[in-house]
Order: C-alpha cells, then sequence, then structure tokens
C-alpha cells in the first residue's frame, strides 16, 4: 500500500483532497458526507447522442407549449405592453431623475451591499450563538437561554415584520446615533437578526456532524476546549454546512428586496417608483431579471460544491 | 500540579524546554528536540516506582456498570496488557486514565499525585498521558504532518519550525517521512495508525495507552503496527495496551490483566497467566480464544 497513487490536488475552497479514495478498511468517515444529502441524478445525465435528441425535442416541446400559451391567451397583448414593454424596461433600467424616477441597474448596487455587509455578520453572528447554545459550561447557562429564545423568537417571527419594527421603532426610540441611521442600514440589521437565527441552526447541524470521536482525539492529546474546537472540530463542521449556507444565502439575496417597505431605493423600490410614475410594470421585470442575474450563479455552485460532496462520497464508499 | 513526587514535566507545563530534562543541557535548542529521546535517560522521569496507581476505580454509563472496582499499579517503564471480551471494560479503564471520562468512584495516580482530583487541571494530565484509539480518529481535514505538530504547537506553544522538526524526526523513525504531506484518507489503516501513534508520540508523553489500536486493522497491516508498539517498549515507554493479540500480548506484556465485567479478575506475567491461568473464568476465556484460533 506503499505505492498509492499521488493524492489529488487539494481543493482550494477547503484545503481538502478534491476526491477521496477511503482508506483499506478505515473506520474513519467523515460524519455527514453520508446519507440521503446528495442531489440525486444530474440534470443532463449521460447516455449518449440519443438521449441528447430526445431531451433536446422534448424542451423545445414544453418551451413551445408554454410560450404559445403565454401568446395566445386573451390578456396576452396587454401583459406583454405592461409587464414586458422594451422601452420602458429599458427607461427603468437607467432611470431618469428629472422624470421622477431612479435606475432599477443603479438601485441593485444597494441589494449586493446589503446582501455583502449581512452575509458577513450573520456568518460572525450566528456562528457566536451556535457555540454559545452548543456550550455545555454551567456559567453560560444564562446566556443559553437567550440564545434559545432568539433563535425560537426569529424564526417565528416573519422577516417582513422584523423589518418593519426596527425600520420604524429603532428610530422613534430617538436615541442618540442608533436612531437617526439609513433606512438600509435597518434593513441590514433586520436581515442580520432573523438569518442568524437560521444560520445559527445550520453551523449547530455541522458542529453535532463532527464525529466525538474527533473531540477526544483533540482533547486527549491535552488540547483545550476552544483550542479544539477552533482548529478541529469547526473546520470540519464549516466544510459539511456550506451547501445549506449557501442554500440561505440565494434566498437573502431575493429578501433584501424586502427592505423596500422601509423606503430605501433598492432594485425592488426603484421598480415601484417607476411603475407608479409612468403607470408600467415593466420595471418589476428588469428587477426580476436583475435578482435572477445575482442568485442563479450561488445557485449553480451550490449545485456544483453538492455535486463533488456526491462524487467523493461515492469514491470513498467504493474503496 | 505541584506534587512533589510528579516528574519534572508535569510540574513545569508550560515550558517545552523542561521536556528535555535529563538531558543535560537543556537549552541546545533544536539540537535537542532533533533526536527523539526515548531511552530511560531522555525522558526525565523516575527510573522507577509506581508510574500508575488506580484505587476502586468505579465508571458508570447511566445503569450499566462498566467498570466495578478496578485496582491496579503500573511501574515505570512497564508495558500491561489488558485482556477480556468486548464489554469487559478496557477501554473504558483507559478513557478514564486518560480523563476522557469522568469517574464515579475511585482514585487514580500518576507517580503519586492523583490526577483525578476536583482541581487538576485536565489538559496539563493528559499532555503526559499519550492515547491511540481503534479508529486512528486523525484529523481527516489535515495533513499528516499538521496531524502531528497541532498538537505541540497550539497545547504546548512549540514555534513552527521546531515542532515540525521534530515531527518529521518522529515520522521518520517509523517510516511515514515520505507520507508527511497526505490526508489521512490517503492512507492505508496501518499507516493512519502509525501517524495516530506519531501524533500522540508528539507531546512526549511519560505513558502511552493504546486502546486495540490493530483490531481495526486488516490483518496484513496489523504487522506493522504492532512493530511501532514493540519499539516504543523497548525503549522503555510506561504502556497500558488493551489488544485482542494474545500472542503480541504474550510477547511484550510484563503482566497481563484479565477483566471481566469491569473487574480486573487476574493479573499475572504472561506465561503464567497464558499457560498457568488460575481463575476459572480465565481459562474459560482462554479455551474460547484457543477455540478461535486466536492464541
Amino acid at each position: 500500500m506503499d505505492d498509492e497513487q499521488p493524492g489529488p490536488p487539494a481543493d482550494p475552497l477547503t484545503g481538502f483532497p478534491a476526491a477521496s479514495s477511503r482508506s483499506i478498511g478505515g473506520a474513519w468517515q467523515m460524519p455527514g458526507s453520508f446519507g440521503t444529502a446528495g442531489r440525486g441524478p444530474r440534470l443532463l445525465s449521460g447516455g449518449g447522442r440519443r438521449a441528447t435528441a430526445i431531451s433536446t425535442a422534448s424542451t423545445l416541446v414544453v418551451l413551445g407549449a408554454l410560450v404559445a400559451v403565454f401568446l395566445v391567451a386573451p390578456g396576452s397583448s396587454q401583459v406583454r405592453h405592461t409587464f414586458f414593454n422594451p422601452t420602458d424596461m429599458w427607461q427603468s433600467f437607467i432611470g431618469n431623475p428629472k422624470k421622477g424616477y431612479y435606475s432599477v441597474g443603479e438601485a441593485i448596487w444597494l441589494n449586493i451591499r446589503m446582501f455583502l455587509a449581512a452575509e458577513v455578520l450573520i456568518l460572525t453572528f450566528a456562528l457566536f450563538i451556535a457555540l454559545i447554545r452548543q456550550s455545555v459550561s454551567p456559567v453560560l447557562f444564562p446566556f443559553r437561554v437567550l440564545s434559545l429564545i432568539y433563535v425560537d423568537f426569529f424564526r417565528g417571527v416573519p422577516l417582513l415584520l422584523v423589518i418593519l419594527a426596527i425600520g420604524f421603532g429603532v428610530p422613534a426610540l430617538r436615541l442618540p446615533f442608533v436612531s437617526t441611521q439609513s433606512a438600509a442600514i435597518y434593513g441590514v440589521a433586520a436581515l442580520v437578526l432573523s438569518y442568524s437565527a437560521y444560520v445559527s441552526e445550520v453551523y449547530r447541524a455541522g458542529l453535532n456532524s463532527v464525529h466525538q470521536s474527533q473531540v477526544a482525539a483533540a482533547r486527549s492529546l491535552g488540547l483545550s476546549q476552544a483550542t479544539a474546537m477552533r482548529h478541529v472540530i469547526l473546520p470540519q463542521a464549516v466544510r459539511n454546512i456550506i451547501p445549506p449556507l449557501l442554500n440561505d444565502f440565494i434566498s437573502l439575496q431575493k429578501d433584501t428586496a424586502l427592505v423596500s417597505v422601509l423606503g430605501a431605493i433598492e432594485a425592488n423600490e426603484a421598480a415601484q417608483i417607476y411603475s407608479s410614475t409612468v403607470f408600467n410594470y415593466s420595471s418589476y421585470a428588469v428587477a426580476a431579471v436583475l435578482f435572477l442575474i445575482l442568485t442563479i450563479p450561488l445557485a449553480r455552485f451550490t449545485d456544483h460544491l453538492i455535486d463533488r460532496d456526491r462524487t467523493r462520497r461515492l469514491a470513498g464508499a467504493a474503496a | 500540579m505541584t506534587g512533589e513526587a510528579g516528574p519534572p514535566e508535569m510540574s513545569e507545563p508550560g515550558m517545552p524546554g523542561a521536556r528535555r530534562q535529563g538531558r543535560g543541557t537543556p537549552d541546545t535548542g533544536r539540537q535537542g528536540r532533533g533526536t527523539p529521546d526515548t531511552g530511560r535517560q531522555g525522558r526525565g522521569i523516575p527510573d522507577s516506582g509506581t508510574a500508575i496507581r488506580v484505587e476502586g476505580l468505579h465508571k458508570a454509563f447511566g445503569a450499566n456498570q462498566v467498570l466495578q472496582g478496578i485496582d491496579l499499579e503500573v511501574s515505570t517503564h512497564e508495558v500491561i496488557c489488558l485482556i477480556g471480551a468486548s464489554g469487559s471494560g478496557k477501554s473504558t479503564l483507559l478513557r478514564c486514565l486518560n480523563l476522557l471520562e469522568p469517574i464515579n468512584a475511585g482514585r487514580i495516580s500518576l507517580w503519586g499525585q492523583e490526577i483525578t482530583a476536583a482541581d487538576i487541571d485536565q489538559n496539563l494530565v493528559r499532555r503526559s498521558i499519550g492515547i491511540v484509539f481503534q479508529s486512528y480518529n486523525l484529523f481527516p481535514h489535515m495533513n499528516v504532518l499538521q496531524n502531528v505538530t497541532l498538537a505541540p504547537r497550539k497545547a504546548l506553544g512549540t514555534p513552527r519550525p521546531q515542532a515540525e522538526e521534530a515531527a518529521r524526526a518522529l515520522l521518520g523513525r517509523f517510516g511515514l517521512l515520505d507520507k508527511e504531506a497526505e490526508f489521512p484518507d490517503r492512507l492505508s489503516g496501518g499507516q493512519q495508525q502509525r501517524v495516530a501513534i506519531v501524533r500522540a508520540l508528539a507531546m512526549r508523553p511519560q505513558i502511552m495507552l493504546l486502546d486495540e489500536v490493530t483490531s481495526a486493522l486488516d490483518p496484513e497491516l496489523v504487522a506493522e503496527v504492532l512493530d511501532v508498539i514493540r519499539e516504543l517498549a523497548a525503549s522503555g515507554m510506561t504502556m497500558l495496551i488493551a489488544t485482542h493479540e494474545m500472542g503480541f500480548a504474550r510477547d511484550i506484556a510484563h503482566r497481563v490483566c484479565f477483566l471481566e465485567e469491569g473487574r480486573i479478575i487476574e493479573d499475572a506475567p504472561p506465561a503464567e497467566l497464558f499457560t498457568a491461568p488460575k481463575d476459572e473464568r480465565t481459562q474459560r476465556f482462554l479455551r474460547r480464544i484457543i477455540a478461535a484460533g486466536r492464541l
């Protein structure tokens, strides 16, 4: 067994080998990588030229039918004029402050900035909550109770209500500094509060997925609880939860649109202003396309990671 | 951790230099750590005396009484094999010695110092007792070198170059030098288990606990791990070995303890225990082992 092929290059994202063959008789398993989490069959499965031809024909028929229904519907021309008018779409995309509406294309940048800020804060805050909930020290008992209440509360209250409560409630307190921030800041705060509750549970699942024997191995070497967590448990936990984390962030990207209720000029709000100024809804179609451009790459990337994990798992099972 | 009878390492655990006690020149720095010292003189521990004393140890998991009054003394440099059926308490005893399991009653002392006392820093105790598990438990996200150097760097504060140099010396000694960049899942079971032993040795423990370290291995990989253990024994390491390898136990052990239902039924030199067991339960166990062709 000394002449195994050289290992695959380490994956740049996680530092793990890109594929793995499990050791001979290895009792160790990557916890969480076994089970039913795989994505199942690929979107385009193999099967040769004939299968490709069939799937192409099938796709054309289905798409053609959908487009035909859209085109022959009694109200088709009105809908196309109101929602998909190319002129209005372009006008709302570039904006015209003189006529009283903003550029949707520019406003999406606010969504992107809110998303990025919220993402970093959520990753940090949720980890903090998860670590408290996983702690065993009796000293931390009140904090465990508090974080449990926090998670229950913010997972149970609709995000829209949280945004409204923060966005209108905090300024009403008339505190110095805290009450004088922009709508986008309150929006991000609300997103962080709401999403951290979910993401902390994802972290917790990840921490639980690391086998207890890893903790024992780390502690038996004289590493403290904190060092074991930092260097042994957490890196493995995070690797296991990357797909569900990305899934939550796809959701977060589009939920930044909800901050429009506070009047922040993000894509959704800009589209609404356009529609109420020009009385044409094509601006919403523009906003929808822009959100899709943001979310689809992340969704495909998530799929890619899940596929890779599945491949690795299958390779492991074969070894 | 200020027991007078304790080995010097345990009294000055914060100082990596303390681990070179007995070499005469504690400040030779890197030269001193390059060669892993395993001789009696190199360990800086008492040349004789009782290393481990277990008194009236009880351990239960819920209603399941796993250890029901274990009394055991292990001298420094002594190698003891624990044998017995699965569930007899061998593994639990080793885990209790490493403080991985809280005990329900009894005392465990190392060189006269009670480590089961309430005010003991468990991390310091664990640094002087290495344990190797049946399932290797290497860190899968780290390569071999990182696995071996993590604890010296993070628990002892050894700078990375020194830690890596010491790790390479140990890896070289056990024929693993060419594997330092490999991740555990690219290694065979035998290689993984040898790395796990090296990882424990990197903390320069005075005692090694081996918990059925060959039980998960394919038969053809057992020998390479047993050779490593033989070398450790020859170097004077104090060891407690839970094993199903009776032939190996007969070869290597100074004493063999037979456990059943959480008690040490018989404790004797291997020649005596394997050829003329006194207790009827030991005889029954050995008959089954012989019938299975394992002795």
